[in-house]
């Protein structure tokens, strides 16, 4: 029996998920969920990592089918096989993983993303349609370059627009401003949001910013590990309740307080110069200084040689000119020079950067050290034993959560993985730190755990560089605040007299 | 004396003809593999395919009297390989290297068995066309005869690189070559797409191969591909790709295996061995020219096992 009248043929409609239960094996990822979005509003689907947000989606666009539950569209029960299916009434979404192909044309990712894709493509009827189109649009994106070419903030852009030039009246967001600066995200929000008012459109938003669901969401839902923990009208919320209601009773790490004084010079750069895999100029000559018992963090929207910087920096890519220096000494990024000096790296993406992922939880957190007395006599002989009592006493102090020390590293969560690392990398005495975006797609207990851990290093008179394009993070951990843009340093300044929106200009270079 | 009359001109028209000759199954591979490459797969078993399409067309074109059923054959052939291959690969957990090396043996194994009765007979072979009537010089003329094959083949490297442009099934290739996640976002079945990629490139490919058996050198024999298959897999990375490219690589590597019998028919003999392996010296050449240890090959489908 299908429940429900056939929904309107335009304008925006709702969509309900009703008791929505859905198992991967043994492994509850939804219980029991609820979530109703009203026709014509902008709702926002908060939670932590792995608190089923996703899945939930997943299951409303056909990507995977609930084990129980319903869902209705537009008032009406669908059965939604694949997301073909959810296209054709209209559902759209934007992944947090961009889908646009790289190589090819904005005109051509928008023309194929159709259904109707004619056999042979008349591509000057087809560019004329599309700038009518772009002219009916908020904002404006260039149809001829190559996407690969043009910025994060467009790229997301072009996502929007393509979900609106394919006709869709409800727009599933996954995490939209994770790659835009804070006035492009209010832009692309805004626009968005007005489209909500007209009626035209229904927004679901999952995010973990509050500042967006306060400025443009109208209702909220929350989930905490697979279960509904919440949901009602942001109006009648604040943010403390809503991040209340999403970790539950969980302890946090207490971050210390800043102390300390700042010391002697540790890391410094001088003109260094990198180049990206395509050969053009990632890092442009820049020229950097990082004391003892200080965070410098630099900002940026992703892409602009923050990674080009920590690869040089980790020894990954060699640079093409310029000088880095440890505790005054010419730096070459050897295991040699970086134990010397006491040095470690918390690089982005750990599992692929700093973990060999078929290889042992105690095996990772011996690198640094696993040829060295207690794990090897003479360099080459190493003791398995050692190896296991280090990882066992690393394990409990570090909250790591594996079965057992022999397991493979790639079989843990994400913030395991990066709980290891911080085993490995911050179990010893740190001088330098390098740590980019350490906490990208962590749960709340593990950011807050890995910003402790940052702020004891900085406190213990280590100079820290803090990459990262979560600008909240940077405000609250770094003393010095850099704007890296396009592979320069554009603006510096003391973060307590930072100013948020000169901050953000500088990162979308004005 | 007509053979004196143009003396040292003799290299290259025979480099010339030769070219012709020897590139047109290296365009035809490569213009497959190009298109297999394109969605994201890696096919080397091309060179059992070659092979199989050289005695499937031998074998058709002796019993039925028509070389073009013998084409069509190979063709066929080709596509039945290629979808082995996709189809193999379709499975989780299966790297696309090892199947193609895999097929390379298996397609040059069983054509070996299967081709033993047709080394003795004799197949009818593919026609020529005669560009050279004008000239009574013997050297143009057989210069200019070119084969049917060779022309089809070049018409066919602008077509694919419209085709990529502008047509449904072009831009598919390529967004599956580009980005899997990207297609599979938009509905579209991956698998499926790579493995009629795949399928036109097996295709292609035997046809490559029925222009061994049927022109040039045309006959079949065990001896007949030296490699040709999995040079031309090389050929389109070194033409990045692009079927254009493919055309003028193709004909490059075709001009340089000419060298060698060309100087040999003006008298240089020493050295001989040396100018065979021009070809190899060449594309050694091209590759340490234009690869760098700090940049990705520009122009990679990104979904390639070697590129990502």
């Amino acid at each position: 029996m299908i429940i429900g009248e056939i929904p309107p043929p335009s304008g925006a409609f709702g969509v309900d998920a009703l008791a929505m239960t859905m198992r991967f094996g043994d492994f509850l990822a939804l219980d029991n969920v609820d979530l109703k979005v009203r026709p014509g509003s902008f709702h926002a689907l908060l939670g932590e990592n792995g608190a089923g947000k996703s899945t939930l989606v997943k299951c409303i666009m056909g990507y995977y089918h609930a084990t129980e539950g319903d869902i209705l569209i537009g008032g009406r029960q669908q059965a939604i096989g694949n997301p073909k299916d959810a296209h054709a009434l209209g559902l759209g979404m934007v992944y947090q993983h961009f889908t646009l192909v790289p190589a090819m044309t904005v005109a051509e990712n928008l023309v194929l993303a159709r259904d109707d894709v004619p056999a042979v493509v008349d591509w000057s009827k087809e560019k004329k349609e599309l700038e009518a189109f772009l002219a009916r649009m908020p904002f404006k994106v260039p149809l001829n370059a190559k996407v690969s070419d043009i910025s994060a903030g467009e790229r997301q852009k072009c996502e929007i627009l393509k979900q609106l030039y394919l006709k869709r009246r409800f727009l599933i967001l996954d995490e939209p401003t994770s790659v835009l600066t804070p006035a492009e995200a209010d832009e692309v929000l805004g626009m968005l949001r007005d489209m909500v008012v007209k009626g035209e459109l229904t927004i679901l938003m999952i995010t973990h910013k509050f500042r967006e669901v306060m400025a443009f969401a109208d209702e909220v839902t929350i989930l905490r590990r697979g279960k509904l923990a919440g949901q009602g009208k942001v109006a009648e919320l604040t943010p403390d309740a809503m991040a209340r209601t999403m970790i539950g009773a969980e302890q946090l790490t207490v971050q210390p307080p800043r102390a300390g004084e700042t010391g002697q010079a540790r890391l410094e750069l001088a003109k260094v110069r990198a180049l990206d895999d395509a050969g053009a100029i990632a890092v442009h000559d820049v020229s950097l200084t990082v004391r003892a018992g200080e965070i410098v963090g630099i900002a940026g929207v992703s892409g602009n040689g923050q990674r080009q910087l920590v690869e040089v920096l980790a020894g990954q890519r060699n640079p093409e000119s310029g000088e880095i220096r440890v505790a005054g000494d010419p730096y070459h990024a050897r295991r040699e020079e970086m134990r010397r000096h006491k040095m470690s790296l918390l690089p982005e993406e750990p599992l692929k950067n700093a973990c060999v992922g078929g290889m042992s939880v105690a095996d990772n957190i011996a690198f640094r050290e696993f040829d060295r007395a207690p794990f090897a006599s003479l360099g080459w002989w190493l003791n398995r034993g050692a190896f296991r009592d280090d990882a066992r006493k690393k394990i409990a102090q570090y909250k790591i959560k594996t079965r057992t020390p022999e397991t493979p590293i790639s079989a843990l969560s994400g913030g395991n993985v990066q709980r290891a690392v911080l085993a490995r990398e911050l179990g010893g005495d740190v001088e330098v730190l390098i740590a980019a975006n350490p906490c990208f797609g962590l749960d709340f207990a593990a950011v807050a755990q890995i910003h402790a851990e940052i702020m004891a290093a900085r406190n213990r008179g280590a100079a820290v560089l803090l990459v990262s394009e979560d600008l909240d993070e940077l405000l609250e951990l770094s003393d010095r605040l850099v704007v890296m843009f396009h592979g320069e340093f554009v603006y510096e300044a003391r973060t307590s007299e930072a100013d948020l929106t000169v901050v953000g200009r500088h990162m979308a270079g004005h | 004396m007509a053979d004196g009359s143009i003396g040292l001109w003799t290299v290259p028209l025979a480099v010339f003809g030769g070219a012709i000759r020897v590139s047109t199954p290296f365009l035809f591979v490569s213009l497959g593999e190009c298109i297999t490459e394109r969605s994201g797969r890696i096919n080397l078993g091309l060179e059992g395919t070659l092979v199989m399409g050289a005695m499937s067309a031998y074998g058709i074109s002796y019993l039925s009297g028509s070389p073009w059923l013998g084409v069509l054959a190979a063709g066929v052939t080709g596509a039945l390989l290629g979808a082995l291959h996709a189809g193999i690969c379709s499975l989780p957990r299966v790297n696309d290297i090892a199947v193609g090396i895999a097929l390379m043996l298996f397609g040059t194994g069983l054509a070996f068995y299967l081709g033993k009765p047709l080394i003795e007979p004799t197949a009818p072979r593919l026609p020529a066309i005669d560009f050279g009537w004008w000239s009574d010089i013997p050297q143009v003329r057989a210069a200019l005869r070119i084969n049917v094959m060779f022309l089809i083949g070049v018409a066919l490297a602008p077509i694919l690189y419209w085709a990529f442009r502008t047509t449904r099934w072009g831009l598919l290739i390529r967004t599956v070559g580009e980005s899997s996640d990207a297609a599979r976002a938009m509905g579209h079945s991956v698998l499926l797409i790579r493995l009629r990629a795949t399928m036109v490139g097996g295709f292609l490919a035997g046809i490559g191969g029925s222009f061994l058996s049927l022109f040039y050198p045309g006959s079949w024999n065990e001896g007949l591909s030296s490699g040709q298959g999995i040079t031309a897999v090389a050929l389109v990375i070194f033409a990045r790709w692009d079927p254009m490219l493919c055309l003028w690589a193709s004909l490059a590597f075709g001009g340089a295996a000419a060298l060698g019998p060309a100087l040999q028919s003006v008298g240089v003999t020493s050295g001989y061995h040396l100018f065979n392996a021009a070809p190899y010296i060449l594309t050694l050449a091209i590759m340490i020219i234009t690869c760098s240890p700090k940049r990705t090959l520009t122009g990679a489908p990104a979904e390639l096992s070697i590129t990502r």
